[in-house]
């Protein structure tokens, strides 16, 4: 089940990735069987049957009964074979187990993030291992899809509806999640990771991860930073994303592309989040989510002041 | 082309007369013409796109330049060459020929067409230009593309403008091949060519009005705000997908059904032997047609679709598959006992056949739920689709190109570089799409920009991409090579004769090296079906004894 990656596929790290490979297996070598067979069968004929002379006129060849009815027979059947075994591994993946450990996903654009059932938000997916997890999807605004290759897990994320996947994994390492369901500018830097741990190590994390009443402002800040998903557009290191750097953000000259400029203080900071749309920092596109004055509370918004403050 | 025997190319002169032809074999020119462009362009947006990818990060493209580069790629491929191609430019051209018809049934509606096409292709192109540049793939997903900006809507009435162009040829095409044979020309004497544009016909008239209509709700949507698909406005957007490929699954058997038909000719042709399983070819195309239109919710076997529906879905998937399988069967078996004449035309038949089996196995492959959940939207059905679309319809375009060459232009091309050019795109073409199956079942998604992030976990990625981008260049040379040969040919290519392949079909027994403009001097009358060359004693000279 836990099998090392092969030119095909990637390494098989969940618990139905094994018996997906199986089929996957199945029919690649069905294929080349067939393949080979149609192919040598073709050249073979090409040159057996080369014209020898410009009058050749052979003679015409009926169908023969027999070997026709061997063509319907034979590839029906083994499409019945892999299309019975496809519908049975689906709905192993389709079917959570009912014990799942349920962790609710929000995707937009274009960043993921995890929310756990006591609250815990994390922009990784951090799981625990042998222990079977059912995702709760939605996303905020366009279609995106939640990928793991190494789980052979996938379901597009959809705005105003649920979807779900679900997976164990019995191996603890970091995968990757990519976004498969085209979804803009930053479609292909949309990634995520999961990171499956021992149910220990799992548990300390999420206790070190509550929030527990006694974080400061910028502490908070710093969480609705992953929960609210600006680090998909706003590094804190100074590189350049989607949006601006929040790094010297706080103090310094911003120009606009309506040729003004402002000092971002305070209240500079708070209009950019609640109405990013009055002012357009020069170099960038106007793309950043307009809803954050509906979504985020007052103390929200102060707490990401002085989160951004800190950079 | 100053021939001296009287023909359709020197019965009027002037760019007026061809502009205003109601010839079907000009019109066929006419849409050679400009299908070749569009080609000429998509192919160039498809470097830009695999020159990106050639090396991790970002080298010639940003992140919207690139996405909007292949929009217009897909956009300009699928809607601009492969659905219009074989039909406008074959189609016109052999079909009324092979009938033994002076033209198609409606001459000026098939003008009109041409003009139709046209005007969708340079809204499509002109608003690339002047409108704005539109980044939502050729399949308009909502609800991204009811936050796109206006541009999309640009896009898709030239969406909606052009397939009227596909439903005038359809219509066009069946009411020729019911009214329109000559004496003698039954139903199971119709070449193999002819029955699959006629199976063509039925689905562009059935499916073509689904995607124009869809086009019509997406504009309303953006315009007047009807929630219909997008969400926020109390629509569904998978509502959408299943509107989109209502159409666009029967516009893969658009795609694929006339190459599918030139191959049976040329198979006949270059093996001069009847074509294994004609009955079968025949009416399985047209039961195709049909049956095309219940299997659309393959493509969404992850978008959230019910299980129950997922299942049938696949399973009719299958259904539809095995007859395909079993014409791969019938072309092969059309080379036993026969007299195989490797020309460039049949090297291209025999390259589909190559090329379309990897891409029907393939689809196999996608049609197994299980086995989709992985693959669905990585580079694997990139790979896949290539392989039918470009490998099969395209190949297959090429193919027939060269065969009835002789008859459009009246000229041979040079053989030896015909050769060359086939292998070169073999080469090319395989090494750009076969590295592409190795990516996707890796997981590598697609419409990517980059695949930076990945080079940890899965470091070949950059060796098989970067071998992909140098197989689309070698691919490249082989189209343009081909593209300059033509052309050459065109001036100095030797003078062809009437019959240079020795094909038994009406379009070479019946009419000059270069057909008149009425086709036929006197009504053929067809004694014989198209394959008998045992019969064809007026082809072949009379029978030695042996
Ligand atoms: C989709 C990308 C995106 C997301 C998500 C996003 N922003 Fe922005 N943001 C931008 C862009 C682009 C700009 C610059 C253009 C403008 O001024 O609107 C910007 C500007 C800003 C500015 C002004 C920066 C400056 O350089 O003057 C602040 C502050 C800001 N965002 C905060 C946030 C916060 C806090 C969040 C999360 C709650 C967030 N943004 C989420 C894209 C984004
Ligand atoms: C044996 C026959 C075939 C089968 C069983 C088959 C099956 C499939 C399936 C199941 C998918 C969806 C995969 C996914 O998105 O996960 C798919 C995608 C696709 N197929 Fe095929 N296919 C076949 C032949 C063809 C042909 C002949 C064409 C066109 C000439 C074609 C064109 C396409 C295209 C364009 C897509 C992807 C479209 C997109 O998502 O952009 N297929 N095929
Ligand atoms: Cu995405
Ligand atoms: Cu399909």
């Amino acid at each position: 089940m836990n099998q090392q990656s092969s030119i095909w596929l990637p390494e098989a790290a969940s618990t139905i990735a094994g018996d997906v490979d199986a089929l996957f297996y199945f029919i690649l070598i069905t294929s080349i069987i067939l393949f080979v067979g149609v192919i040598s069968t073709m050249v073979y004929f090409a040159w057996r049957y080369r014209r020898r002379s410009d009058a050749d006129r052979p003679e015409p060849v009926y169908e023969n009964k027999l070997v026709e009815a061997s063509w319907v027979v034979f590839p029906t059947i083994l499409v019945a074979v892999v299309f019975i075994w496809g519908f049975k591994v689906f709905l192993e993946q389709g079917i959570p187990p009912p014990n799942s450990y349920e962790i609710n996903v929000t995707a937009r654009k274009w960043s993921w993030t995890f929310t756990y059932p006591n609250g815990v938000v994390s922009a990784d997916l951090h799981v625990p291992t042998n222990q079977p997890v059912k995702l709760r999807m939605t996303s905020e605004d366009v279609i995106h899809s939640f990928f793991v290759p190494a789980f052979r897990v996938k379901a597009d994320v959809l705005n105003g509806r649920y979807s779900y996947v679900w997976f164990e994994s019995p191996k603890q390492d970091t995968f990757i999640v990519a976004c498969t369901e085209y979804c803009g500018t930053s479609h292909s830097d949309m990634y995520s990771r999961v990171i499956v741990q021992s149910q220990d190590e799992f548990d300390q994390w999420l206790s070190d991860n509550m929030d527990d009443g006694t974080l400061t402002p910028a502490e908070r800040g710093q969480r609705l930073y992953t929960q609210q998903g600006c680090f998909a557009c706003h590094s804190l290191d100074g590189s350049v994303a989607a949006g601006p750097t929040f790094l010297g953000l706080a103090g310094s000259v911003r120009n606009f592309t309506d040729g003004t400029s402002a000092e971002a203080d305070d209240n500079y900071l708070r209009t950019s989040i609640v109405n990013p749309m009055l002012q357009i920092v020069e170099g960038y596109p106007p793309v950043m989510p307009g809803q954050y004055a509906a979504t985020l509370s007052v103390d929200d918004i102060d707490a990401l002041v002085a989160f951004i403050k800190e950079y | 082309m100053s021939d001296t025997s009287h023909n359709y190319l020197n019965a009027k002169k002037g760019l007026w007369s061809w502009l205003t032809t109601t010839d079907h074999k000009r019109i066929g020119i006419l849409y050679a013409i400009a299908c070749g462009a569009f080609f000429l362009l998509g192919g160039i947006l498809a470097t830009f796109v695999r020159t990106e990818l050639g090396a991790p990060g970002e080298t010639i493209l940003g992140q919207d330049e690139y996405n909007q580069v292949f929009t217009l790629h897909g956009v300009v491929m699928v809607f601009l060459v492969i659905i219009p191609a074989i039909p406008g430019i074959l189609g016109n051209f052999v079909l009324p020929l092979q009938v033994g018809a002076n033209d198609v049934a409606f001459p000026r509606l098939n003008l009109a067409s041409w003009y139709l096409f046209m005007a969708g292709a340079l809204m499509a192109v002109c608003g690339w230009l002047f409108v704005g540049k539109v980044d939502t793939g050729w399949t308009f997903y909502t609800p991204y593309s009811s936050g796109a900006s206006n541009a999309v809507l640009w896009l898709t009435s030239a969406v909606f403008v052009a397939g009227f162009a596909s439903i005038f040829t359809g219509l066009n095409f069946i009411v020729t091949v019911h009214k329109m044979r000559a004496p003698g020309m039954t139903w199971n004497r119709l070449p193999l060519f002819t029955w699959a544009i006629y199976a063509t016909a039925i689905v562009q008239v059935l499916a073509t009005p689904v995607i124009g209509i869809t086009m019509v709700l997406l504009f309303l949507e953006k315009l007047l705000h009807i929630g219909i698909f997008d969400p926020a406005l109390g629509g569904d957007p998978v509502l959408f997908q299943h509107f989109f490929w209502f159409y666009s699954h029967p516009a893969v058997y658009i795609m694929i059904l006339p190459a599918m038909g030139i191959i049976s000719d040329l198979m006949g042709t270059f093996s001069r032997q009847h074509v294994s399983g004609y009955t079968f070819i025949a009416l399985s195309s047209v039961a195709i047609a049909f049956l095309g239109f219940l299997v659309w919710g393959h493509h969404m076997f992850v978008s959230g679709q019910s299980a129950l529906s997922s299942i049938i879905f696949s399973m009719l998937t299958f259904l539809i598959g095995i007859p395909t399988g079993i014409k791969v069967f019938n072309w092969v078996a059309t080379m036993y006992k026969g007299s195989v004449w490797l020309k460039t035309p049949m090297l291209y038949a025999l390259m589909f056949l190559f090329l379309f089996t990897i891409g029907g196995l393939t689809g196999i492959m996608v049609g197994v739920l299980a086995v989709d959940v992985h693959l669905h939207d990585t580079y694997f059905v990139v790979a896949h689709f290539h392989y039918v679309m470009m490998g099969g319809a395209l190949i297959g375009l090429i193919g027939g190109l060269h065969y009835w060459w002789p008859k459009m232009t009246g000229r041979m091309y040079n053989e030896k570089a015909g050769v060359i050019a086939a292998i070169l795109v073999f080469i090319g073409f395989n090494l750009t799409f076969f590295t592409q199956f190795f990516l996707g079942s890796k997981g590598m998604p697609r419409r990517y920009h980059d695949y930076s992030e990945f080079l940890e976990t899965f470091p070949e990625f950059a060796a098989l991409n970067m071998t992909s981008t140098i197989g689309s260049y070698i691919l490249g040379v082989g189209l343009v090579m081909i593209l300059i040969y033509a052309l050459y040919s065109l001036v100095r290519g030797p003078r062809a004769t009437a019959n240079p392949w020795g094909a038994c079909t009406l379009e070479w027994t019946h009419t000059e090296t270069v057909p008149d403009e009425h086709n036929f001097h006197d009504t053929p009358l067809v004694t014989r079906g198209p394959y008998d060359y045992h019969l064809a004693d007026d082809v072949f000279g009379p029978k030695k004894e042996s």
